[in-house]
């Protein structure tokens, strides 16, 4: 087994990302060859503002402001960047749109163009100009960009939550591979448990960790909140069956879930006391800083497979979008294209370490998923990622419906017996039909 | 006529009017000097509050104004099992931390009334919760009651008296007997200083009197000290309540409403359903029906407090 420890992998991370990142004066000959035959020219005395999420790791934003300080060398147009916690990036985005004034851009979460499309600039060309370019965008990014035929947002990337697993406990409960089937996974709990080495999935409100979850394992059983035209379709005998198999697994799992917020899951994974659970990549990361062992015997996996037959994962996206009152359109879609040039982008994405995902085909190639293969999982988590809301539209009704936890609650309902199945699938599809109404 | 035409100016004798009234009129300057405060009052607490009253009148989203709509906003919540389940937990919530944080209060200070040694800094440790801001001793709760990491679990365990850890707060009634708990910890220190400090108004030569009519421990108690306690203690426990009824941070941090909202507060599931999914209005009408309950308490004070007798240590007649 490969020894990785964090100054390796940074090591080996900046090596191979020197083949192809350019910096210092090469990354501004470069990003000025590239403003000469960009197709959008910024307005004259153009300058921007944008509001974008707060990093999760700080080199990231570090990579961020150095592709943001060589556009505004490259074209003359200053940027300025503010960082707001991503759970307020939308209220702050609906107020400007609401009295015309604010950022120029926006860059926030999966639905946010979609809760006032009219009042995103259309950026079609952008997503073409991108998507011919660098083989094409990944299915969901494709329904989470679109509003009817046009653009009016441009995703730059996910975060993916996949399985975190510890790989010698997984073996001596008979499992050398992690199951990749719902019926195998239940197993897998169950031996695990048995051992006396349990997992578990956060019940209580964790605006990732369980929603993440809970839309897996209600998609995977072919149930769904709403069909295509956003009727409310909850009350199903597969969502019924989902329900079942949460109880199930809830059986397997730690005490205590139901109490679990976001953070829950990662302490007790590093405090070696879950041996399995979902998570982004951040469990990963920590442990390599400060529990070496606990890195070494783990690994990532994607969701297991029921009887949808198809990955049916959550990710959360995050679109950028330009608001119709800037006076400098041009130079919004200037930056956002240069955005995601291979040459900003690759060492750009390289810098999150794993914990942002592409969303254009060409990066599979990055070296940041291959440089380590326990983070090869998250390469993939765009094009397995359905949108939220499932089958339904992707804008303002989705998103409150994951806010207001109502799949979380109606799931927490049944797996701690508060309610039966029927009880728990009828208050979350009262709640569901106000949403929706 | 006369005396002008002789050519001497003199003063014009005209009637009183109603401005030359207004000018010295001690009421009319008194409004003016009243009208800062006013203004202030007005801004800053009647407005908000009017705003959100019309607000839960409204389909309000975050970000976005509504339209009128009449009280649909109160006739979902009138068959909404969560609403129901957060007034539960509110009253009960408060009702049950603010009668333990008074009966603890009230015997720490007359504890402190006493002479101890080394009162002042006794007093002062009895402040510390009181101190600690809100969300710090909240996150401190948090971790004692960890399903995975509780100290309390641990050290049960270690003594052998239980087996697995304690789910304090991933249980439904665990959960709520824990944070009930951090809050009368939180609370206690605020009623036990104020009660100290009108035990202090009492007169000792009230007591000595007693002393020597012969009275016990007990009579003295419940016929000098309760009585001229009773105002303090209305206004204690009026303090004691609203803020107990409104709190936010302590369950926020702790619980965030859950598991599956059996420790929403009217407060934490008017926030849930107002910010974080948007539904403004009926964000609003959750906390406006917040206000008959909070209306009882201030009367309820406002009533014992109008009792003069009552405040003289008289009877209640």
């Amino acid at each position: 087994m490969n020894q990785f420890t964090r100054r390796g992998l940074v090591q080996g991370g900046t090596a191979l990302g020197a083949a192809a990142a350019l910096s210092g004066p090469a990354l501004l000959d470069w990003a000025k060859a590239w403003a000469q035959s960009a197709p959008w020219k910024p307005e004259k005395g153009a300058k921007l503002s944008m509001l974008r999420w707060k990093y999760f790791v700080q080199s990231e934003d570090d990579a961020f402001v150095k592709l943001i300080d060589a556009f505004s060398k490259a074209t003359g147009v200053p940027v300025e960047i503010s960082r707001e916690s991503y759970e307020d990036v939308q209220p702050k985005a609906s107020v400007a749109a609401n009295t015309g004034t604010g950022p120029d851009l926006f860059w926030g979460l999966y639905s946010l163009p979609h809760l006032f499309p009219q009042k995103c600039v259309d950026v079609t060309d952008v997503a073409d100009y991108l998507g011919k370019k660098y083989g094409g965008w990944v299915d969901s990014a494709v329904k989470y960009g679109k509003s009817g035929n046009k653009w009016i947002g441009v995703p730059i990337c996910y975060s993916g939550a996949l399985m975190n697993y510890r790989l010698e406990a997984s073996k001596k409960a008979g499992f050398s591979k992690f199951p990749d089937k719902t019926d195998a996974f239940l197993e897998y709990t169950k031996a695990m448990k048995a051992q006396g080495t349990p997992g578990g999935f956060a019940l209580g409100h964790a605006s990732g960790d369980a929603n993440t979850w809970v839309h897996w394992c209600l998609w995977t059983h072919g149930g769904q909140t709403v069909d295509a035209s956003d009727k409310v379709i909850l009350n199903s005998p597969e969502t019924a069956k989902a329900l079942e198999y949460a109880k199930a697994l809830y059986g397997n799992m730690i005490a205590g879930v139901a109490s679990w917020n976001d953070a829950s899951n990662n302490k007790a994974f590093l405090a070696r006391e879950i041996h399995w659970t979902n998570n982004g990549i951040s469990i990963y990361v920590a442990a390599q800083n400060s529990a070496k062992d606990v890195a070494e015997d783990m690994d990532h996996a994607y969701f297991p497979i029921g009887p949808a037959g198809k990955p049916t994962e959550l990710h959360l996206m995050y679109p950028t979008l330009i608001m119709t009152y800037t006076k400098f359109p041009q130079a919004s879609k200037a930056l956002v294209a240069f955005m995601l040039e291979a040459d900003n982008f690759n060492p750009w994405i390289q810098s999150a370490k794993g914990y942002l995902t592409h969303c254009l085909n060409a990066y599979d190639k990055n070296p940041v998923w291959t440089a380590d293969p326990k983070t090869t999982p998250f390469r993939d988590v765009a094009k397995r990622s359905l949108t939220a809301g499932g089958l339904g539209s992707v804008g303002e009704k989705a998103a409150t419906a994951i806010a207001d936890f109502v799949v979380v609650d109606m799931f927490a309902n049944y797996c701690t017996g508060r309610e039966d199945v029927k009880g728990a699938i009828a208050v979350a599809e009262r709640q569901l039909k106000r949403i929706y109404r | 006529m006369a005396l002008q035409t002789q050519g001497k100016p003199t003063r014009e004798f005209r009637d009183v009017t109603a401005w030359d009234r207004l000018k010295v009129n001690k009421n009319w300057l008194g409004l003016w000097f009243m009208l800062p405060a006013a203004a202030f009052l007005i801004l800053f607490l009647a407005y908000p509050l009017g705003l959100g009253i019309w607000l839960s009148f409204t389909d309000a989203r975050l970000g976005r104004g509504g339209e009128f709509i009449g009280l649909e906003n109160y006739d979902f919540l009138r068959d909404d099992p969560i609403f129901w389940l957060s007034v539960f937990n509110t009253l009960l919530y408060t009702s049950v931390a603010s009668i333990i944080k008074f009966a603890i209060g009230l015997y720490l200070a007359l504890l402190l009334n006493e002479n101890l040694p080394f009162k002042a800094i006794i007093r002062a440790i009895v402040l510390i919760p009181f101190i600690v801001p809100t969300v710090l001793s909240a996150i401190a709760f948090w971790w004692l009651f960890d399903p995975q990491f509780s100290i309390i679990s641990w050290s049960l365990k270690k003594m052998g008296l239980i087996t697995a850890n304690i789910d304090f707060l991933g249980d439904v009634w665990n959960a709520r007997w824990s944070v009930i708990f951090a809050n009368i910890w939180r609370g206690v220190p605020f009623v036990a200083i104020t009660l100290l400090a009108g035990l202090q108004t009492v007169s000792p030569s009230l007591y000595e009197a007693a002393t020597i009519d012969g009275a016990t421990s007990w009579q003295r108690f419940r016929f000098i000290t309760y009585p001229l306690l009773t105002p303090i203690i209305a206004v204690v426990m009026t303090f004691s309540v609203l803020f107990t009824f409104t709190d936010f941070q302590l369950i926020w941090v702790m619980t965030r409403g859950g598991p599956v909202n059996s420790t929403h507060l009217m407060a934490t599931f008017s926030y849930q359903r107002a910010i974080m999914s948007g539904y403004l209005g009926e964000g609003a009408a959750i906390s406006t029906a917040m206000i008959p309950f909070l209306l009882a308490a201030i009367l309820v004070s406002w009533f014992g407090l109008q009792r003069r007798k009552w405040q003289q240590g008289g009877d209640n007649d």
